[in-house]
């Protein structure tokens, strides 16, 4: 078992067919092509006898080729952040040596100074010239063989190293795509980052199912617009800060002007009400998707599908109306549980941490060995509840769950009770250090469009629609809340602001 | 017979038939395609007649079961011969259509 065996796959049924488009240069590989430049990078990689290959860049040809490249050849393929300090980046290189790191050429200037990393341009590893000789063997079919090393976002510490073997990937695409099921003039916009895993399966899925993949190195509204009209995307995933752009940015038109877009996918954070119900106006014909999964898991574990999209917002029932901010039910192999502290299954409708098991999820990470429980099922931190019928709610991460005088308050829920003002845009909800009952309530939150935050209305808005524990004590009225890159609220930036 | 192991490739001795090894019961199993047995899909083999009993074809991508689905195996190059094991033709698994995601 190998993600090579996916790219053979496509290679031997199609190809001819387009696979990757660079959307910054336009250049493309075919699906031959990528097989073959495999054959010969895998080579180039096993002789520099690094025992990892990394990538330092943006999105382009080099990141496939990495990937399948570093799989021919057996060893893990570790993207590493772009954005990151050089610091940064130095620290998470000396824990992969000794690496073949492809990257910028201002880069490979300093880092293939550092002792065991043999630093090449992109454009080099891309370009056929450097690449001589082929690898005469096969790749290696053993399914425990690491195929990527992936560093979490650390937003609440150093970052760990996830390890990906090839049978959680493999199992992943197996079970939810079908090999070939793309039409030949089908083209993803992929704009998510390559070190992030919804990149990584990007890839995967676009390969196993022969889909064209034009990538958006470095996404702006305006370019991710364009791109999708000029290649007639068929399908794009977005996080929740891309797709509030999008829609910011269509502002004043009556529909989005792509018909041919037949899905458009999102996850990775919260998705405000608003901006969805908005996306689903601008979009008339397409199928929207939530996806929600993690690093540890191989990417999506849980799917809100477009037929509940459409139930959800037609519908006069509450709890089917809700679903709508729900992240769907478990994928086909997967199981989702709730628990409580004491690792107690909880009850349909309960709130506690977010339990999963399945062949795609590996719950283990470099160093530490796996976390996954006797019984295969892996601890999220995230925070959630399922209703009747098996839709997943998320809370936010079981770590942010606010001890106020012994209550646990959930931030989410206070959060979507501020967001249901008319004058809140975005809100995020932290603990703060409180004297007489351990922790606070507090909010940050962003104005809407033209709207005066009045901060009495707000908390009496909450008092009358929560026990008044929740009621944050402290409100804050901000241009914007942080979030990283993949869309995701950096809540202990929140916290340390909130708290001086 | 041989012991089927999660993620080995095996090769049809009657066509180009190949497979690869999703999840396997433990203990020898007798696996054929087209009748006869098949082969580590790096050795060499000899090219046997196709038992036409046993030539309904596989195709790329789809996922083989059989009765109690304690097998698995995906076929990664088409072929004439079907797949079986122990004597029993295997069944193609349903896949269930899934919206895309990524």
């Amino acid at each position: 078992m190998n993600i090579m065996m996916l790219l053979e796959m496509a290679a031997g049924a199609f190809p001819d067919r387009p696979a990757f488009t660079d959307g910054n240069s336009g250049q493309t590989l075919t699906y031959g092509e990528l097989f073959e430049a495999a054959r010969f990078r895998a080579r180039t990689v096993k002789d520099s006898a690094a025992t990892r290959l990394a990538k330092l860049d943006v999105s382009n040809l080099g990141t496939p080729l990495s990937l399948f490249s570093s799989a021919w050849a057996g060893v893990p393929y570790v993207p590493l952040n772009y954005r990151l300090t050089n610091d940064e980046i130095e620290a998470l290189l000396k824990r992969v040596t000794p690496a073949y790191l492809v990257t910028q050429p201002e880069r490979a200037a300093t880092l293939g100074r550092l002792a065991d990393v043999n630093a090449v341009h992109t454009e080099d590893f891309v370009g056929a010239d450097s690449h001589p000789e082929a690898l005469a063997e096969e790749w290696s079919m053993d399914p425990d063989e690491v195929a990527v090393l992936l560093f979490t976002s650390g937003t609440t510490g150093v970052p760990k190293a996830a390890v990906l073997r090839h049978k959680h990937l493999v199992s992943y695409i197996l079970t939810s795509v079908e090999f070939a099921g793309a039409a030949e003039e089908d083209a993803a916009l992929v704009c998510v980052p390559p070190y992030h895993i919804a990149g990584i399966a990007a890839i995967l899925s676009s390969v196993y199912s022969g889909r064209h993949v034009v990538q958006l190195p470095n996404f702006t509204a305006d370019k991710w617009i364009e791109l999708a009209r000029v290649h007639k995307i068929t399908t794009a995933f977005v996080v929740p800060t891309m797709l509030a752009r999008i829609v910011e940015s269509l502002e004043g038109e009556s529909t989005a002007g792509m018909p041919h877009l037949q899905s458009l996918s999102y996850g990775g954070g919260k998705m405000p009400l608003s901006v969805i119900e908005k996306a689903m106006e601008l979009f008339p014909d397409t199928d929207f998707s939530n996806a929600y999964g993690l690093t540890e898991t191989s990417s999506t574990i849980a799917v809100l599908g477009p037929e509940d999209h459409r139930r959800a917002k037609s519908s006069d029932d509450e709890v089917v109306r809700r679903r709508l901010v729900s992240v769907g039910q478990a994928l086909p192999g997967v199981e989702i549980e709730i628990r409580d502290d004491e690792g107690r299954v909880l009850a349909s409708g309960e709130r506690g941490e977010i339990y999963v098991r399945g062949e795609q999820v590996s719950g283990e990470y470099e160093d530490r060995g796996s976390v996954t429980d006797s019984d295969g099922w892996f601890p999220t931190r995230d925070a959630g509840s399922l209703d009747a019928e098996g839709y997943l709610f998320l809370e936010g991460r079981a770590d942010d769950v606010i001890v106020r005088g012994g209550e646990n308050l959930s931030p989410g829920e206070i959060e979507d009770c501020l967001l249901s003002h008319p004058t809140v845009k975005d809100a995020a909800v932290v603990g703060i250090p409180d004297e007489q009952w351990g922790e606070g309530v507090a909010a940050a939150v962003v104005p809407a469009k033209g709207a005066q935050i009045d901060i009495d209305a707000l908390k009496a808005h909450v008092n009358a629609h929560m026990r008044s524990s929740r009621v944050p004590q402290l409100i804050a009225v901000w241009d914007e809340l942080p979030y990283n890159e993949t869309g995701k609220l950096l809540r202990r930036v929140v916290k340390a602001e909130l708290t001086t | 017979m041989t012991e089927l192991k999660t993620g080995a490739r095996l090769k049809s001795a009657v066509c180009d038939g190949e497979i690869m090894v999703v999840k396997a019961p433990a203990g020898d199993l007798d696996v054929t395609c087209g009748g006869a047995p098949m082969v580590d899909a790096g050795a060499d083999a000899e090219r046997v007649d196709i038992n036409p009993d046993h030539a309904v074809g596989i195709v790329i991508g789809k996922r083989y079961i059989n009765e109690d689905e304690s097998l698995e195996v995906l076929c990664v190059k088409a072929g004439e011969g079907s797949l079986a094991v122990d004597g029993n033709l295997l069944l193609q698994k349903d896949t269930k259509a899934l919206p895309k995601t990524d």
